[in-house]
């Protein structure tokens, strides 16, 4: 039951979530638990385009060649064509053609991009079973096949952010919507 | 097999037995009773091979008429199961055919899609079993127990929350639509999909319950110049999404029930993100992490998928609000209309950016429209029913509904969508849908 001092607390609770948008640091339930930095450490897996991120260690062209010939080409196609699953080589230039091709080297703005994305999902039947040197290299391998890196090329934390992706700037922001312009014609419309 | 005696007379008495006979020849998975019957005599024997050979849907309808006045119905005559049969209920047998069906687009089904049977569904909520499924690494299997939120990075106190810690926080419920933004992806070019389940199955509406994220920020205290998060799921994808934090403080919901109970493994269980209007792909499923940060983090998700390819071959990034879009759910795309006169037009309307202010419904093409009546309470970023009488004469006919949201925002036609858009920018669309209704009664899909 409500006693006055847990109605005053819970009052007092109210009046400060209330305050909540203003960024005040206001009372709180105290539910849940510290985060430690260990903890924030395992989990913290996204890298960014500026390299935040990016773990230690390092990968090569020709370490990643051979990965990508034992754990990727299956679904992938040895040289990154495709079948049965994504394309991941090719179709620069075709972004404005009648069949525009989609793959990390014409369409993805991004390089630390390719490596969050191997690290966090392939190879799609044994995710998170690869070292992130076997990450920085098979990454390595998908650029250079791609012709955006050379084959003697070393991957690291400070070349992911250095990396220019050939569509980097093929990206409009903000959203441009509302763009069509329907009216609401009831009558002998067309 | 006849244990329960009558005793509603000797007429009634006959009438039982022979029921019974109909019962089982109709149903084909017992033909374990059949063969019985087929030994018990001349007269019934013959009556089961018949009803045989016309196959179960002829002997069901067979059946259907001894159901019939004057007849008692054979469901008076016996009792039915008992309660907690099963005890977590399933629809009738009869509704088989409602269920959701996958898209024959992807190689693998471990990721892939599935869509909600719309033309199938009455009012304005998915029941949770045919709510459409996205998944991109298949459906983990998650012991609640041993879920954690963790939320860090631009905040004040970095946080791990179990799903309880989240329960005991002021609870909200809403009903929103939520939207792929893949809908409708294959009709940019030609009119593709069969059915409405096809073309806009990828659209369902639930009551969502959980806490605001608004009040879990608060809990972790932003720091100054913290305008984006990052949301990622426990899934094998480990999938992710930026959210910007005007949308997390505004009505975004961290979720852990749907329809009344618990959210159902392929939408998230035990705990997704629910972003009211925005493309399905970001209410993260299986949420499992929040990073407060300055800018958006450029997830695949977010770059290689979800980005909107245009003519001049850029392509739009960060494209979040699914804008407002109607399609009629009856009649469809597979339906056929048997009988002229009195047909009520029935579909659905939504919009990411606010209410359906009102649906317009032409059965010529869109060349004259009428208002339709829609199902109150009209609720924000929320599937809206609408329903307008029509006769129907027999004769051909192009139905279509507009709707406009109270932004004033007008549902285009496709022509206006491609014209801006072009043909490759695979999400968001939001065209005007024709059905072609023939002379015959069958519906059709048509650019129109
Ligand atoms: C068992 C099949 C399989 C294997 C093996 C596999 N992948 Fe994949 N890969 C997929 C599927 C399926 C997708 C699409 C996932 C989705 O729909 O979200 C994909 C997507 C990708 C993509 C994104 C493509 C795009 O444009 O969006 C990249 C990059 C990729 N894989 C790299 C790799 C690498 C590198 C390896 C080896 C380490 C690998 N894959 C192994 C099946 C596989």
């Amino acid at each position: 039951m409500y006693t006055p001092k847990t109605f005053m607390a819970l009052t007092g609770l109210v009046a400060a979530l209330a305050f909540a948008s203003t960024g005040i640091a206001a009372e709180r339930f105290d539910f849940g638990k510290p985060a430690t930095q260990k903890q924030i450490a395992g989990w913290n897996i996204d890298v960014d385009p500026d390299g935040t991120g990016a773990p230690a260690g390092h990968g090569t062209v020709t370490q990643g060649k051979e990965i990508y010939a034992n754990k990727c080409a299956s679904c992938h196609g040895d040289k990154g064509q495709g079948k049965p699953m994504d394309r991941l080589v090719g179709g620069q230039g075709t972004l404005a053609s009648a069949k525009p091709v989609k793959t990390v080297g014409s369409y993805w703005p991004y390089a630390s991009t390719v490596f969050d994305y191997i690290r966090r999902a392939m190879p799609f039947n044994a995710p998170g079973s690869l070292s992130n040197d076997e990450v920085y290299s098979v990454t390595a391998y998908l650029l250079y096949m791609n012709g955006i890196v050379d084959k003697n090329a070393k991957l690291d934390k400070e070349q992911i952010a250095q990396i220019k992706m050939p569509n980097r700037d093929g990206f409009i922001r903000p959203d441009p919507r509302p763009d069509t312009h329907n009216i609401l014609c009831m009558q002998n419309c067309k | 097999m006849n244990s329960k005696k009558s005793n509603r007379g000797d007429e009634v008495k006959n009438r039982l037995s022979a029921d019974l006979t109909q019962t089982d020849i109709a149903t084909p998975v017992r033909s374990m009773h059949r063969r019985q019957f087929l030994k018990t005599g001349a007269v019934v024997a013959g009556t089961a091979l018949m009803a045989g050979g016309l196959g179960p849907i002829a002997a069901r309808a067979a059946s259907t008429k001894n159901n019939l006045p004057p007849n008692t119905p054979e469901w008076m005559l016996k009792q039915g199961h008992p309660i907690v049969t099963p005890p977590y209920g399933v629809p009738s047998k009869y509704e088989s055919d409602v269920i959701r069906r996958p898209t024959d687009l992807t190689p693998t089904d471990i990721s892939s899609w599935s869509f909600t049977p719309l033309q199938d569904l009455h009012g304005i909520v998915t029941p949770n079993g045919l709510v459409y499924e996205r998944h991109h690494a298949g459906v983990p299997a998650i012991d609640p127990a041993e879920h954690r939120l963790m939320i860090h990075g631009m905040v004040d106190n970095p946080k791990i929350f179990t799903v309880e810690d989240l329960k005991r926080f002021p609870a909200v419920s809403h009903f929103y639509f939520l939207e792929c933004s893949g809908n409708t992806l294959t009709e940019w070019v030609k009119p593709k999909g069969k059915t409405v389940q096809s073309t806009h199955g990828l659209l369902s509406c639930c009551e969502w319950t959980g806490v605001p994220l608004s009040t879990v920020l608060q809990e972790v205290g932003l720091k100054h110049g913290a305008s984006w998060l990052l949301a990622e799921g426990a899934d094998a994808a480990a999938l992710d999404r930026s959210v910007p934090i005007s949308k997390a403080l505004d009505d975004a919901i961290l979720v852990y029930a749907q329809n009344g109970e618990a959210l159902r493994p392929e939408q998230g269980y035990p705990l997704r993100l629910l972003l009211p209007g925005f493309e399905g792909n970001m209410s993260v499923k299986w949420l499992r992490r929040i990073e407060v940060g300055d800018k958006p983090f450029m997830s695949h998700e977010e770059t290689a998928k979800y980005t909107d390819l245009m003519p001049d071959g850029k392509a739009r990034i960060l494209t979040f609000v699914m804008e407002a879009k109607s399609v009629i759910t009856s009649p469809s795309g597979g339906h056929r209309l048997h009988d002229k006169g009195f047909h009520e037009i029935r579909g659905l309307a939504w919009s990411g950016s606010g209410r359906i202010s009102r649906v317009d419904v032409s059965v010529d093409g869109g060349r004259n429209w009428r208002r339709a009546e829609l199902q109150g309470p009209v609720l924000p970023k929320c599937l809206t029913r609408f329903r307008i009488p029509w006769e129907w004469r027999g004769k051909e006919a192009i139905l279509q509904s507009r709707t406009m949201d109270d932004t004033g925002y007008v549902q285009p036609t496709l022509k206006q969508l491609v014209a801006v858009r072009g043909t490759h920018s695979v999400y968001h669309y939001n065209a005007i849908q024709s059905w072609h209704v023939a002379a015959d009664g069958e519906v059709t899909n048509v650019h129109a």
